[in-house]
């Protein structure tokens, strides 16, 4: 664990001229579909921040823009206008090329519906953003069984996806997303698709290694299961920023 | 080399679909190679028979002589220029002498040629020792087409008109001294063999020729008194053209096949890339490129016709191999279209027509590959997340 901790000898990127106390900040950021002849706001106007070690969560009814915040916020997708600086990088200026590797490198995302590989096993789904970073694979065994470790699936290694239970399956996304040691990990709806043992277990899990590696979680979730865990409560409302409060504390 | 892992990975976790299609593919290899083996032994054979019966190293011709034009038959014959006798002499060569006649089989009124050569001579394939010893009558050699259309047989008298050099008519009674089987019409239909010294008598033209047949393999080729050279290259034109447009008529079989595979093979692409769009959105958010995943979804296709390549040859080596061993039976009536072939087909497998044949799979499956996955470069990484496709 203290290798996957040490393991973040990353070249900074930031760009001049942005503000580097914040991981991620969005000015005036808006994203707005057209649809038809008219246009639908799904964000509007959004001004956030977050720093390094942030465990927060955006939260509001479905259909009040988290997953197109989320999504722009790892450079899935951009802002219709505004700005969005993720780790010294503009999104609404990267290529497509650049943004492939800003997530590469840096983002991990968590999926409601888990997305693992399905013809891959547990520890190739695992391995796979190691192999698009061309990591020697000396390098990448090391770092795929920690990560396995740290969410206690070592020993379904050489499972494939269909033979875990839904619980066992998202630990392996969360694998997946922090074997890279990523700054920020992103997860939509995590839990939508687990009983509440599970719930709990994988939001113990990252609220660890929140608190380990100081890696940068955001989720979007309607959950209260997940809500008690977060540290920062970001309500959305029809894609306005409706509340942003500090919680009290952890839940159990 | 990670796409490529990932290629072959993704496809061998398809299971039935990825085999249905390479089967498909593999059928296409064998079909092309087959079919393309067939038409070169069916080419070698015509050639080597076209080489024993008529052309050995090569022919010279009399400077009038033009085969595909009768009337300047009357003109093509002289003497023979010194080189090429010398090489008669030696016997590296045999002078034929080629004339119009008309002949009366039952009665009945009919062209030929008066087709002169040395009975005792070993350079063309063509049976011309039973010319020897005619006796009285002139000894005439025909083949199996000929007796046919005539209705002559061994044995039989014919009456032969011919003009001389000088212009004059005269007439004989000829003796069917022995029917040939040839695979090769072109020494057979219309045609009568006889003993050269005994034609040149009648034409009365001591020493001349039409052509002269080069012993095979010879490698002569001086000037000869006004004589044309005609090489081996030249005179079997004609043989690799009629080649050419059977073979092209016979794959339009194996092009339909190849289509069916095809279509099958574009058909699971699109699918694919249809029914793996969440697949995709994934890979972009691990911080894969869209070039990469085109490659990765081309390749993906391509490593079909790699699989189908080795399917080919488990089972196509073995077929093909027996194939060329035993040859492939044409019924009696191939005979009347015009080849000569004989009537047994040995398919020639060659190694560039194997590997042209791979290459030419392989890049139509890259290219069928390719089309559908140029569709991701314009999928948005959120669309795909959500399943969607534009
Ligand atoms: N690609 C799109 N085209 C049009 N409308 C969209 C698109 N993506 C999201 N929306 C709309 O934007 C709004 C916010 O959606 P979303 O961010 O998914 O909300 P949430 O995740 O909070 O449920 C919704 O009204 C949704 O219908
Ligand atoms: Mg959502």
């Amino acid at each position: 664990m203290e290798k996957l901790a040490g393991q973040n000898k990353k070249k900074s990127f930031r760009e001049p001229g942005t503000d580097s106390t914040y991981l991620i900040k969005t000015e005036n950021l808006s994203k707005i579909y057209p649809i038809g002849l008219t246009t639908l706001t799904a964000l509007d106007n959004i001004n956030l921040a977050f720093v390094k070690g942030d465990f927060a969560g955006l939260v509001g009814p479905s259909g009040s823009g988290k997953t197109t915040l989320l999504n722009i916020l790892g450079s899935l997708d951009s802002p219709t206008t505004g700005s969005a600086v993720v780790m010294g990088k503009k999104v609404e200026t990267l290529t497509h090329r650049e943004a492939a590797g800003l997530r590469n490198h840096h983002i991990g995302f968590i999926f409601q519906t888990f997305n693992l590989l399905p013809v891959y096993s547990v520890y190739e789904n695992v391995e796979f953003p190691l192999l698009l970073q061309n990591f020697s694979s000396s390098g990448r065994k090391k770092l795929v069984m920690d990560a396995l470790e740290w969410v206690g699936l070592a020993d379904r290694a050489f499972s494939k996806p269909l033979q875990l239970s839904g619980g066992q399956s998202q630990r392996v996304a969360i694998a997946r997303a922090i074997v890279k040691n990523p700054e920020l990990v992103l997860a939509d709806e995590p839990t939508a698709n687990l009983d509440a043992e599970n719930s709990r277990n994988i939001m113990d899990t990252m609220a660890r290694l929140n608190e380990n590696l100081k890696t940068t979680f955001i989720f979007a979730t309607h959950d209260e299961k997940v809500m008690r865990y977060l540290k920062r409560i970001i309500t959305l409302n029809d894609g306005r920023v409706a509340k942003d409060e500090r919680a009290a504390g952890e839940g159990t | 080399m990670l796409i490529i892992k990932l290629a072959l990975k993704n496809i061998l976790g398809a299971g039935l679909r990825t085999w249905l299609n390479v089967i498909a593919l593999s059928f296409s290899f064998v079909a092309i190679i087959y079919m393309q083996g067939l038409y070169n032994g069916m080419s070698d054979q015509m050639e080597k028979i076209a080489i024993e019966a008529e052309y050995a190293g090569g022919q010279y011709w009399h400077s009038s002589y033009d085969p595909f034009d009768p009337l300047t038959l009357d003109d093509a014959h002289g003497k023979i220029p010194d080189n090429l006798h010398t090489l008669i002499d030696r016997g590296e060569a045999i002078p034929i002498l080629i004339r119009a006649a008309s002949i009366y089989p039952n009665g009945r009124f009919q062209n030929a040629l008066l087709k002169g050569i040395p009975p005792d001579q070993k350079i063309l394939s063509i049976p011309s020792g039973v010319l020897e010893n005619g006796g009285t009558s002139i000894p005439a050699l025909i083949g199996g087409r000929m007796a046919r259309s005539t209705g002559l047989k061994k044995g039989d008298y014919l009456t032969v008109r011919w003009r001389d050099t000088n212009g004059t008519f005269d007439a004989d009674e000829f003796f069917i001294s022995n029917i040939m089987k040839t695979d090769d019409s072109a020494i057979d239909n219309g045609q009568l063999w006889i003993p050269l010294e005994k034609m040149r008598e009648m034409m009365d033209m001591k020493g001349e020729a039409t052509i002269v047949v080069l012993k095979s393999g010879s490698r002569f080729a001086e000037n000869a008194g006004g004589w044309n050279h005609k090489n081996l290259e030249f005179l079997m034109k004609d043989i690799r053209a009629l080649f050419l447009t059977k073979s092209i008529g016979g794959s339009i079989f194996y092009i339909i096949l190849l289509l069916l595979a095809m279509l099958a093979l574009f058909d699971t692409q699109i699918l694919s890339i249809f029914r793996r769009r969440k697949e995709m959105g994934t890979l972009m958010a691990l911080g894969m490129t869209r070039g990469t995943l085109i490659q990765l979804f081309t390749l993906e296709g391509a490593i079909h016709s790699v699989l189908a390549a080795v399917a080919a040859a488990i089972y196509g080596i073995p077929l093909l191999t027996y194939s060329a061993r035993t040859g492939f039976g044409l019924p009696e009536s191939t005979d009347d279209f015009g080849l000569a072939i004989g009537n047994r087909i040995f398919p020639s497998f060659t190694g560039a027509l194997v590997a042209g044949s791979i290459l030419l799979v392989l890049t139509v499956t890259t290219i069928v590959s390719y089309l559908p996955a140029r569709k991701i470069a314009k999928l948005e990484p959120t669309d795909a997340l959500r399943g969607k496709m534009t």
